[in-house]
């Protein structure tokens, strides 16, 4: 029998900790899937944070690094300059890479990096339970705003696409989204554009994608992806922010 | 071999460059700027990395990415700043990682002065981070030591899987002297732990320093520990001076030494039977070493450019058979060898 759909190599064949319904798991995928289209499994080492994904070290069989919080774009820096050859990506969330990493992430930008950052944009603390984020949207009740974020009181969401995109040394700057079979393609497109990036030496690429946390919306898994796409969206709107190459390239 | 004369500061540079550092980071910090300056010229000029990091944070997070994938790595910065890097380097001792993290002390608490201290004696020997780990530390007392010291601590780094600090101060960073850079045989050591990208060739290396099962946890702390037991049997390092037969040892490491060293050598001229006893590991502490020098004594002294953080490690490893006298100044005073030998004066004939 033809075998039509299997896991990617770059995957490892090991059972995930995420939570059912959550979209980690198409997000590891899509990047698992560019490293076996691109055949850079063995070039290619993965840094991830504190966070949700901080275990993902034990889910791609490339060569991977755990990351303090928020810092995985200063250690993808030590890693790239290290070995200039090599391919290395970020898998960071929105607490980590918006809110105590947003030194590291911002000058990682900055100096054109010649990294790819996938960011998962899912508005809230997966793995402490549920806090507010950076991104959390206006209204969104959190475990720690249970009445609602209100800007007036703890300010206004970023959106990180759009901030980067002005930074020189950004060679590319896209939202995508993992809600429906077009976005999840279209995902695919932007996180292989963002590896072969590196390996044109174009500098800083990132890819931020919408995703779900059903466990701590309080929302089934189908009930999630339509708040991506009825809430996120609008605010967050998909699309390139910023492409071609950086200004400040390595 | 040449002979030449050198700040301290480049001093350090030049030896890493020579011990096959790759990769350095920092962030400016008064007083050890020499070191960022020297190694951006030259860093370019051997095929390295010079990054001036976006903060103290950043800087020990890219010396963490460049270790893991097995290259020599480097940072450098001042007390404040080491506070700075605390947490990194509680990451890299974690995921048992090499490299040198150079710290010129000034005064402190907080911002404190930019003058040479002592200070970060505790920080450094048993509070670098959180959580149950060592780092090697060597504290030197010349130009010259903090060049052999540097290219020392490349090595075991890499040999023990932990980092290495050199615990320097403002003094011997911005001190000049005559300098001969040794011949380096770069030891090899095992590098196949490390994320270079496996090349389809062996399984993933995974760097990380997360162990949720607690049994699972202990017992990497605990095989760690085990390395630092030889640590401690094998790699401390002191010197003594006229200690055979000496009433008072005077216990000072790094600037301090050379202060009391000049007090000692007074002190023997007036009849006081003075001699030094320097730590050159920190960690490991020589206790044995100290126990060897100061059989003879009567008291001992500990002179520091702090509060005195380091007369609980000499009463400790004397098991408080003798008295342990301080003498120091802080806040960036240096001490002079005439206080330090009115201290002697005050303390003969007591016995």
């Amino acid at each position: 029998m033809a075998v039509v759909f299997e896991r990617p190599h770059a995957l490892c064949d090991v059972p995930m900790h995420y939570c059912p319904g959550c979209t980690h798991g198409i997000i590891h995928r899509l990047v698992a899937e560019v490293i076996d289209e691109m055949q850079i499994e063995g070039d290619t080492i993965g840094v991830c944070p504190v966070g949700c994904s901080v275990m993902a070290y034990d889910y791609f069989n490339c060569d991977m690094i755990e990351a303090p919080h928020g810092r995985a774009p200063a250690v993808a820096t030590g890693v790239k300059r290290s070995k200039p050859d090599s391919f290395v990506f970020t898998y960071q969330g929105d607490g980590d890479l918006a809110a105590i990493g947003t030194a590291e992430i911002v000058h990682a930008a900055a100096r054109g990096e010649n990294i790819t950052v996938i960011f998962v944009n899912n508005t809230t603390y997966g793995m402490t339970g549920g806090q507010m984020a950076p991104t959390t949207l206006p209204g969104q009740v959190t475990q720690t705003s249970p009445y609602g974020r209100d800007p007036e009181r703890e300010g206004y969401p970023i959106r990180v696409c759009e901030m980067l995109a002005t930074m020189s040394g950004t060679a590319l700057a896209q939202r995508v989204a993992v809600d429906t079979v077009p976005h999840i393609k279209e995902a695919k497109k932007a996180i292989r554009k963002a590896f072969e990036n590196q390996r044109d030496k174009k500098g800083f690429s990132i890819v931020e994608v919408l995703s779900t946390c059903p466990t701590n919306w309080g929302l089934d898994p189908v009930k999630a992806l339509e708040r991506l796409r009825n809430d996120m969206i609008p605010y967050y709107p998909l699309g390139v922010y910023r492409e071609g190459k950086g200004d400040g390239v390595k | 071999m040449e002979k030449v004369l050198m700040k301290g500061n480049e001093a350090i540079a030049e030896a890493a460059v020579r011990a096959g550092c790759k990769c350095y980071f920092g962030y400016p910090i008064t007083p050890q700027s020499e070191i960022s300056a020297y190694l951006s010229k030259k860093m370019p000029l051997v095929g390295g990395t010079f990054l001036q990091a976006e903060s103290e944070i950043a800087a020990i997070n890219m010396v963490l990415g460049a270790a893991s994938t097995g290259t020599r790595a480097m940072t450098s910065s001042s007390s404040p700043g080491i506070s700075l890097k605390s947490e990194g380097i509680s990451y890299i001792a974690a995921s048992d990682l090499p490299c040198v993290i150079i710290n010129v002390q000034r005064g402190g608490p907080g911002l404190g002065g930019i003058q040479p201290s002592q200070s970060d004696y505790w920080q450094a020997t048993k509070g670098l981070g959180h959580g149950d780990f060592h780092v090697l530390v060597y504290a030197p007392a010349s130009v010259q030591e903090m060049a052999d010291l540097v290219i020392r601590a490349f090595d075991k780094a890499e040999e023990y899987r932990m980092p290495a600090m050199i615990l320097a101060d403002g003094l011997l960073g911005q001190m000049m002297e005559p300098v001969v850079f040794p011949e380096i045989r770069e030891n090899s050591h095992d590098k196949s732990w490390a994320a270079d990208g496996h090349k389809n060739k062996r399984e993933h290396n995974i760097i990380n320093s997360l162990f949720l099962q607690p049994d699972v946890l202990e017992n990497s702390v605990k095989a760690r520990y085990e390395r630092y037991k030889t640590v401690e049997e094998k790699e401390t390092v002191a010197e003594s001076y006229l200690c055979e037969d000496a009433d008072i040892v005077v216990c000072a490491f790094g600037a301090s030494a050379r202060i009391a060293k000049s007090a000692v050598a007074k002190a023997r001229e007036k009849g006081i039977k003075a001699g030094l006893f320097r730590p050159v590991t920190l960690y490991p502490f020589p206790e044995r070493e100290l126990r060897e020098a100061s059989k003879s004594a009567k008291k001992l002294l500990s002179v520091e450019m702090s509060m005195g953080q380091m007369t609980d490690d000499l009463r400790l490893a004397i098991n408080c058979e003798k008295p342990v006298e301080f003498f120091g100044r802080t806040g960036g005073i240096i001490p002079t060898p005439a206080e330090v030998l009115k201290k002697l004066e005050e303390m003969g004939g007591e016995w």
